[in-house]
């Protein structure tokens, strides 16, 4: 019949086109282009923490690892641990944060609340900017020379502290920056008309709200100078005890302890490097999930 | 508390952009006065004069005179911070603190001002609470997030926010712009009620709006892109929308323009 023939044809031509052949091709190439990005750029990542792990985690899955120093250890002999190590990573990137932090903020919030367009402000903004691309050996020797020529004081954890502020405040002034920058105006407007003044606005209500992400900026700026190298090697001299004091004294970290025992060409200088650099990843990996947790917290919820 | 506003000579800034020309107008007090023209004509910019917000705008400025039972808000002697405690505002779009809760952002102002005391802080929430008619949505959840709630109700939250400081002038800038009819509708009730207590003055672009809640209302218009935006007519609501005196103001009102 040809009622059921008329059935079958569309009454109008279909409106809309297939994809055609290049516009398909063009979206597979872009796919894969990307997708093999993703695999350059993340397998050294990925082979770097599996030959890190691979060589150095039985090492530390040993209590001794985590409470004894190598005092007393000759290279040849097994044992001992990294105590004072971590000690000294911890104490430095700590006294670090205790004094880049407040700078650092306090100078975001000058840019962002009261510098605005101000020449002032972009002075800083420029200084930052270069401060944050001087390389870490620089700030190490800009330390040195300040400190130790200058000033005539010893080497000292403090004096690492001190070059590691210069790498942390550029890194935590950027993130607070940008944070506070997206802090709407109406929040800040809303406070005035309550007849909060500026300062109290800031404190109270333009901080707390940026504090979530905040907190992350610094827990990663924390994790980066932890790791950091030429500091410590210019700064403080290695010692295979522990030392508590950062004025006096020399004082291993985790990055120290391996340019030193890196020396050591046997099964026991391997032992202690391989597994310092384990214990260095999993610091900075605690320290970026306890900000990322607290930065959850802090988050704001609507709930 | 309600006080009248006196404004005289008013003119108005940006940088080097004359905004205002020349505004004068009174605002008796426990009476709602509507502000209306079209976009650009300088009403909001009245407003956020009338509690000093026009200068926290970078390279914004104000010259004349804005007296408040005839104290010049702009006399050099005087604190903004302390004007700003005075005369309260609401904005076109809620803003509650995404920090705080329900309570602590109805008693913010009060808080931050250095208000401790517990008990009076909760009696001022569930005053100021009440006086939005916000009280009985929100009374089982008071320590929940500001910014869990409608649209409709946040606004309400920022109005109890701004009536918990006992303000003597409330400012609203556009407050249902960004509303639903029915939310739009609670809060003109809440205008009606405001009103025994508050001298209230609104920016709207509705203009049936202007008509339902308003006592007198004022219509700014300008005379062109770039030319400063004048203050064209103020009168009792009912003669502005029956029998204006301007034919600008029966234009605009009438939809020929704007």
């Amino acid at each position: 019949m040809s009622t059921a023939t008329d059935l079958d044809r569309p009454a109008t031509p279909p409106a809309f086109q297939e994809i055609n052949a290049s516009r398909r091709f063009k979206n597979r190439l872009a796919t894969v282009l990307v997708a093999g990005a993703f695999v350059f750029a993340l397998a050294p990542l990925v082979w770097l923490l599996i030959t890190v792990l691979a060589k150095g985690l039985r090492y530390v899955f040993n209590a001794d690892w985590w409470q004894k120093s190598l005092a007393g250890l000759t290279s040849r002999q097994f044992g001992g641990g990294v105590y004072h190590a971590i000690i000294g990573t911890l104490l430095q990137g700590l006294i670090c944060a205790v004094i880049a932090v407040p700078i650092a903020i306090l100078v975001a919030v000058y840019l962002v609340e009261y510098g605005k367009r101000s020449r002032l402000a972009r002075a800083v903004t420029f200084t930052v900017d270069i401060l944050s691309g001087v390389p870490s050996i620089v700030a190490a020797l800009f330390i040195y020379a300040l400190w130790v020529t200058t000033l005539g004081l010893p080497r000292s954890a403090f004096a690492v502290s001190l070059a590691l502020v210069l790498l942390m405040i550029p890194v935590v002034v950027r993130t607070t920056e940008e944070l506070l920058k997206i802090v709407p105006d109406e929040l800040r407007e809303a406070a005035y008309a309550l007849g909060v003044p500026k300062w109290k606005t800031i404190v109270k209500i333009v901080i707390p709200t940026a504090m979530s992400g905040i907190i992350t900026g610094i827990s990663l700026a924390v994790a980066r100078v932890m790791g950091e190298t030429a500091p410590v090697l210019v700064l403080v001299g290695y010692t295979a005890y522990i030392n508590y004091d950062p004025f006096d004294g020399n004082m291993a970290s985790l990055p120290l302890l391996m340019t030193a025992e890196r020396l050591t060409t046997n099964a026991v200088g391997e032992a202690r490097v391989w597994g310092a650099a384990v214990t260095l990843i999993l610091i900075i990996t605690v320290f970026n999930l306890l900000g990322s947790l607290i930065s959850r917290l802090t988050s704001l919820k609507t709930k | 508390m309600a006080k009248r506003i006196d404004v005289k000579d008013l003119n108005l800034f940006y940088g080097k952009f004359h905004a205002v020309d020349q505004v004068s107008l009174a605002v008796p007090p426990r009476n709602v006065t509507a502000f209306i023209g079209p976009s650009g004509c300088g009403k909001s910019t009245v407003l956020r004069s009338l509690n000093r917000m026009h200068e926290v705008i970078p390279g914004a400025r104000a010259e004349g005179k804005v007296l408040l039972d005839g104290e010049d808000i702009y006399a050099s002697t005087v604190d903004p911070v302390s004007v700003r405690r005075t005369i309260g505002m609401v904005f076109q779009r809620p803003n509650p603190f995404p920090t705080m809760s329900i309570r602590d952002n109805v008693v913010a102002g009060l808080k931050l001002a250095g208000l401790r005391d517990r008990k009076k802080l909760d009696e001022v929430a569930e005053r100021a609470l009440r006086g939005a008619n916000l009280w009985a949505e929100v009374k089982d959840r008071l320590n929940r997030p500001g910014g869990g709630l409608s649209g409709g109700q946040q606004q309400r939250l920022c109005i109890a926010r701004a009536i918990a400081v006992q303000p003597d002038v409330l400012l609203m800038d556009e407050p249902c712009s960004a509303l639903d009819p029915i939310s739009t509708l609670a809060i003109e009730d809440l205008i009606q009620e405001l009103k025994k207590d508050f001298t209230i003055v609104i920016v709207t672009h509705n203009m049936q709006q202007a008509a339902r809640v308003s006592d007198q209302t004022a219509f700014f218009n300008l005379a062109g892109v770039g030319q400063p935006g004048r203050l064209i007519e103020l009168d009792d609501t009912e003669k502005i929308f029956s029998n204006p005196t301007q034919k600008a103001t029966e234009d605009y009102i009438s939809g020929r323009f704007g």
